[in-house]
């Protein structure tokens, strides 16, 4: 069971109190109109399955109510480090040392995967384009 | 019976206080601390099971939690029945009664033992496996049989009288095991003032010091474990938890502790200071960090009739003498690939029997014990090992020869030894198992050689299970890990207040690598040679198994259910492996590792239900007007943990109405006059904010821009795949303020569905949510009567057709009691729903009733509501609905708003290819060509009966009802391209061969122009 640190709360909890939402930093077409139906079945049904390093939705749902993120090995379950809605990861399976990659773990790719909340994201997500 | 094998003197038992228990129907007396094990091989007991697959006698063969064949059933009555309990952990109390779990009908001369040869070659290796790749037919022959035969034990027939406790800890400082390592480093742990948590599984702590031939500080090692327990038990910030087996090991190091308060006392937990306490409590321990001092477990080395009882491993022997005053023999033979197993001989010498001989593996052993040994002019035999046990029900020999372990085989002639006691030793396999239990695996370490913990974040392994045996490097690990621990997290006090105490040093030489024992015939042809006891896995079976191409060993466990006892293969598994590794020629840990799972030992379903059983398995939720409810006769729905009135049967002549007679008379009453519904379990969320009414906008599918104070809108919500989610009215009570209702059990999943849109996609919405489901309660008026009745109870709300319009919602007193009054339907008929303050709505409810008696008021429940909304073709989300149902399949294009500004959750999904397709299941309603006929819910549609199996079926029957008011059977379903086809017959064939025929119609059965609700 995990010990999960709630950035908002700013206390560790036990995961009875939390509740996953899966992948995060999913952001949402800002113009569904004109996004193509490749793309928006993109971001309707695929999702990364990674063996290593992870950056997911949860929510304190029997504490403060608040969504936030976590970054998770899915291999050991280790958790690298919780933050905000809006922040940015500190911890990606590209700049974590290979010291701390569980031997076999494959680093996660980046797919439909961005990071920060809207309206952050958008920029984020050109920022790593570059 | 006389105790034949219990020594005069010595053990840490007390024999003042002599104990009766009955086995398998006999009594026989012990003393205060035995365990069952020892009382039983105190008085003689040689075959104590009977084996699983060959129905060969078993005796006791280890002294804890490793034992595979001394499981008993325990309990003197029906109630406090437990099986498999292992009878070394078991501690004898007065009264004890157990029987041996396997060897039906009886352990001495089983019927099994006739059919056990049969059962040899009937159930070869790989048997289950291919008895599930066989029809499923094999199965079912087999299955009476193999369950009758491995009898592993029954659950109680009668409710279990105790209680159980769970309790939820937090520790700086974990220690598992209170063995040397585990004491010194509670010990250290405890001076500094960090809190501490001490378990051990044992009836007593001390671990390998309670049969240990050592001194420490010049005194016996058991003094030194009784004056650190002392000082244990004294700091505050300790907690001593003896009969505490940390059974799990979870994430974040989160460990359960199983302990055990009462049940080496009685059959039931027995009071305490004259009140009743709790059988066992389960701990959920979260600790800053775990030390794991699990210690060792010795594996047995692999022979011919190495299972022949008095076969035992060396180090319970010793355990048997030096803590239970009991030697399980006359004369022993020892075999060995170490030195430390050496003691067994020594004690055993020392208890006054005879040592034949110790057949050491190795070719010149040399050390202290070794030296002890020769001075006492004990046979060694060196550089040979038992290669066979002679005997059936009791060993009378053991045959001896040279060995060469490396070329796997026998070197040297074969001598007879007589002897009724063969104890082995093949090394020491650290007790990983814990730290396995989140994935790790253990790595293997050649020089023990055996298996060791790999690294686990929090937890630091102390002592023996690190695979360093000897006492004083025990010590200083556990110090200096605790230092490291307490470093780490921050303690900079670092003040080594607490020093190793002084061992004298025991030489002991290197062992060699055994596992098993070469014979002089091929392993295919000599006497069996077991690996695992408790599921008859031979070394045969696993060279089988490779032969056949399994070379993993998780494929290896699987195909001979190597390691799939209750034991989990405590004693078995590495031998297991490191045969298969000899016929793979390869290493072990190339031919995989071992890695264990919750739990350690089996844990009593008690302890893990705790509390949570019966009234408090899961809450149960009641509306404020649930006793009215109860003292009415009412017939409870659970929906979601709500308690829901299902219908009120009334009593007429002596006699109940049943379900369909109480619905039709609730139905009428509606239709006629009038009803009234508890609806407070509906979902409420206040909705409050300057962009409240485009948050709205955005979740629904409608319009929400002109929703004006007062009004009241239905209202659909979808998925961003556009698949309905729930649906529900919303109220603008103010221009920044709405009401949204949700379905009862939909209510904290829309909640949270509103909450993470405006968290993670529209933070910029100033916006609030709160759940107010609690705190109004809901009662629908309804039927061609209910105005009348409200105005009665009203003074202060003008409920005029004109002025109080449907779909309005007017502020005023019902009762005299502050409401809000809401003028929606479910029903199609006239209604008003009235929002009263939770606390105060049962005197609303009396006085409803006080004035609606003459107007033939009727309460309803959720079965006629039901039937009147599929009446009107009104839909209930999640039973009409499955998550593959666009607004448009369900005929409620009106309620969607394609040119609404913002692009609102599920709106572009409407235009994907699949959700625009002609031939999507729509929603239609079915009439049956019988009128009598009410059709199964769930019943699958088809175009041509006549159509040969499996047939195309066109879609099924979400919700049927028979309608008392419409005298006829209803129902409502999806067929594919159904809104294209109404007046046509479908067919819905059943399970008994009868075909029912329905012609599709529009769903709205009763009142298409929707005038009775407009009345
Ligand atoms: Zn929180």
């Amino acid at each position: 069971m995990f010990h999960i640190h709630c950035p908002y709360c700013d206390e560790y909890r036990e995961e009875e109190e939390f509740h996953p939402r899966g992948q995060a930093h999913l952001a949402r077409p800002a113009t569904p109109d004109t996004t193509t139906d490749d793309e928006w079945g993109g971001y309707l049904f695929f999702r990364d399955n990674e063996r290593g390093i992870h950056h997911e939705l949860w929510v304190h749902s029997v504490g403060c109510r608040k969504f936030f993120n976590i970054t998770r090995n899915t291999a050991t379950y280790e958790i690298h480090e919780t933050y905000k809605m809006g922040e940015r990861p500190s911890v990606t399976a590209e700049n974590l040392p290979d010291s701390q990659h569980q031997s076999g773990v494959q680093a996660a790719t980046s797919g439909w995967q961005t990071v920060g909340a809207r309206p952050e994201s958008a920029s984020l997500n050109q920022e790593e384009q570059v | 019976m006389t105790q034949q094998n219990r020594l005069a003197n010595g053990g840490l038992i007390d024999r003042k206080r002599q104990l009766t228990f009955t086995y398998n129907g006999k009594r026989y007396t012990g003393y205060e601390g035995d365990t069952l094990a020892s009382a039983l091989l105190a008085n003689g007991v040689d075959i104590v099971n009977r084996s699983f697959k060959y129905s060969r006698p078993r005796g006791v063969v280890a002294a804890g939690a490793e034992e595979p064949n001394a499981l008993v059933q325990l309990g003197a009555t029906e109630s406090t029945q437990v099986p498999n309990v292992r009878a070394t952990q078991q501690a004898l109390y007065e009264g004890l009664v157990a029987k041996s779990t396997n060897g039906w009908p009886n352990v001495q001369r089983d019927l099994m033992g006739m059919v056990g040869k049969m059962g040899g070659s009937f159930m070869p290796p790989g048997f289950y496996y291919k008895t599930f790749m066989a029809p499923a037919s094999m199965w079912m022959t087999y299955e009476k049989y193999i369950r009758k035969g491995a009898g592993l034990g029954r659950s109680p027939t009668e409710n279990d009288p105790d209680t159980y406790d769970h309790l939820h800890q937090h520790c700086d400082v974990l220690v598992i095991g209170a063995g040397p390592s585990g004491l010194m480093a509670a010990l250290s742990a405890g001076r500094r003032g960090v809190r501490v948590i001490l378990c051990d599984e044992q009836e007593e702590m001390g671990g390998s010091l309670l049969d240990s031939r050592e001194l420490i500080n010049s005194q016996p090692a058991t003094r030194w474990v009784s004056d650190t327990l002392d000082e244990l038990n004294q700091l505050d910030n300790v907690t001593v938890l003896s009969r505490t087996t940390a059974h799990g090991y979870h994430d974040h190091n989160f460990v359960t502790l199983h302990e055990r308060r009462t049940e080496h006392i009685w059959d039931r937990a027995t009071p305490a200071n004259g009140r009743p306490q709790v059988r066992s409590r389960l701990h959920r321990v979260r600790a800053k960090r775990v030390i794991l001092a699990t210690g060792t477990h010795e594996r047995p080395l692999v022979y011919a009739n190495n299972d022949v009882p008095g076969n035992m491993i060396a180090g319970a022997i010793s355990s048997y003498i030096r803590r239970y005053g009991v030697v399980p023999g006359n004369s022993l033979v020892l075999s060995t690939n170490n030195d430390h197993a050496y003691r067994t001989a020594l004690n055993w010498h020392e208890a006054g029997r005879k040592v034949v001989a110790i057949v050491d593996a190795r070719p010149s052993p040399k050390g202290t014990l070794v030296d002890q040994a020769r001075a006492l002019d004990i046979r060694i035999i060196s550089g040979s090992a038992v290669i066979e046990g002679k005997g059936t029900n009791r060993v009378s020999g053991a045959c001896v020869a040279a060995i060469d372990p490396a070329a796997f085989k026998v070197t040297g002639k074969v001598e007879e030894l007589e002897c009724d006691t063969i104890a082995s030793s093949g090394g020491y396999s650290p007790v990983v198992h814990l730290s396995s239990h989140t994935g790790t695996r253990p790595q293997w370490n050649s020089e023990i050689p055996a298996f060791v913990p790999g690294e686990v974040k929090g937890m630091t392994p102390v002592g023996s299970v690190t695979g360093v045996f000897d006492l004083k490097t025990a010590f200083d690990t556990a110090l200096s890990a605790i230092d490291h621990a307490l470093e780490e997290a921050g303690d900079t006090s670092s003040s080594k207040v607490t020093e190793a105490p002084q061992v004298d040093a025991i030489q002991e030489g290197p062992c060699c690598a055994l596992y098993q024992v070469p014979h002089t015939k091929t392993t295919l042809r000599a006497p069996k040679q077991f690996v695992d006891f408790q599921n008859d896995v031979t070394a045969s079976a696993i060279e089988i198994a490779t032969r056949e191409g399994f070379e993993s060993i998780e494929h290896v466990k699987r195909y001979t259910a190597l390691g799939f006892g209750t034991d989990q293969g405590k004693l078995g598994n590495i031998n297991g492996m490191a045969i298969a590794a000899r016929i793979l020629n390869r290493s072990i840990p190339e031919v995989g590792t071992t890695v264990f799972r919750p739990n350690y030992t089996p844990v009593t379903f008690g302890a893990i239900a705790g509390r949570h059983c019966r009234d408090l398995f899961d809450p149960e939720r009641y509306t404020a007007l649930h006793q009215w409810h109860v003292e009415h006769g009412a017939e409870f729905e659970d929906v979601g943990q709500w308690k829901r009135p299902w219908y009120f049967p009334k009593t007429v002549n002596g006699k109940k109405e049943t379900l369909d007679e109480a619905v039709a008379r609730e139905c009428l009453a509606v239709r006629e006059k009038i009803g009234i519904l508890d609806a407070s379990t509906l979902g409420k969320i206040d909705i409050q904010g300057p962009d409240a009414r485009e948050f709205l906008n955005r979740v629904y599918t409608n319009k929400w821009a002109k929703l004006a104070p007062g009004r009241v809108r239905y209202g659909l919500m979808c998925k961003d795949d556009g698949m309905l989610m729930d649906d529900g009215t919303t109220s603008c009570l103010a221009e920044n303020h709405f009401l949204m209702t949700t379905t009862t059990g939909g209510a904290a999943g829309v909640l949270e569905w509103l909450e993470v849109w405006h968290q993670t996609e529209w933070p910029e919405l100033d916006v609030y949510f709160t759940s107010v489901t609690d705190h109004w309660a809901t009662m629908t008026v309804t039927g061609p009567d209910a105005r009348k009745l409200m105005e009665e109870v009203t003074t202060d709300v003008d409920l005029d057709r004109e002025s109080f319009k449907f779909m309005d919602w007017k502020e005023g007193t019902v009762a005299g009691v502050p409401a809000r009054i809401f003028r929606i339907s479910f029903t199609g008929e006239l209604a008003y729903e009235i929002n009263i303050q939770a606390n105060y709505a049962m005197k609303v409810w009396l006085e409803l009733f006080d004035k609606g008696e003459k107007y033939g008021l009727t309460p309803y429940g959720t079965e006629t509501m039901h039937v009147l909304r599929a009446e009107k073709g009104l839909i209930i989300a999640g039973q009409d609905t499955d998550g593959s149902v666009t607004p448009e399949d369900l005929g409620l294009q009106w309620a969607v708003g394609y040119d609404k500004p913002f692009e609102w959750i599920g709106k572009r999904a409407l235009t994907r290819p699949d959700t625009s397709r002609k031939d999507r299941k729509q929603f239609v309603g079915l009439k049956p060509k019988d009128a009598n006929v009410v059709l199964e819910e769930g019943a699958q549609i088809v175009l041509d009966p006549n159509q040969s199996i499996p047939m195309a079926m066109v879609g099924h029957v979400t919700s049927s009802y028979y309608s008392a008011h419409l005298k006829r059977g209803i129902a409502l379903a999806v067929v594919k391209g159904g809104h294209e086809r109404m007046g046509e017959t479908v067919y819905l064939p059943m399970a008994d061969g009868k075909v029912h025929e329905a012609e599709i119609v529009s769903p709205v059965f009763l009142d298409p122009k929707w005038e009775r609700q407009n009345v």
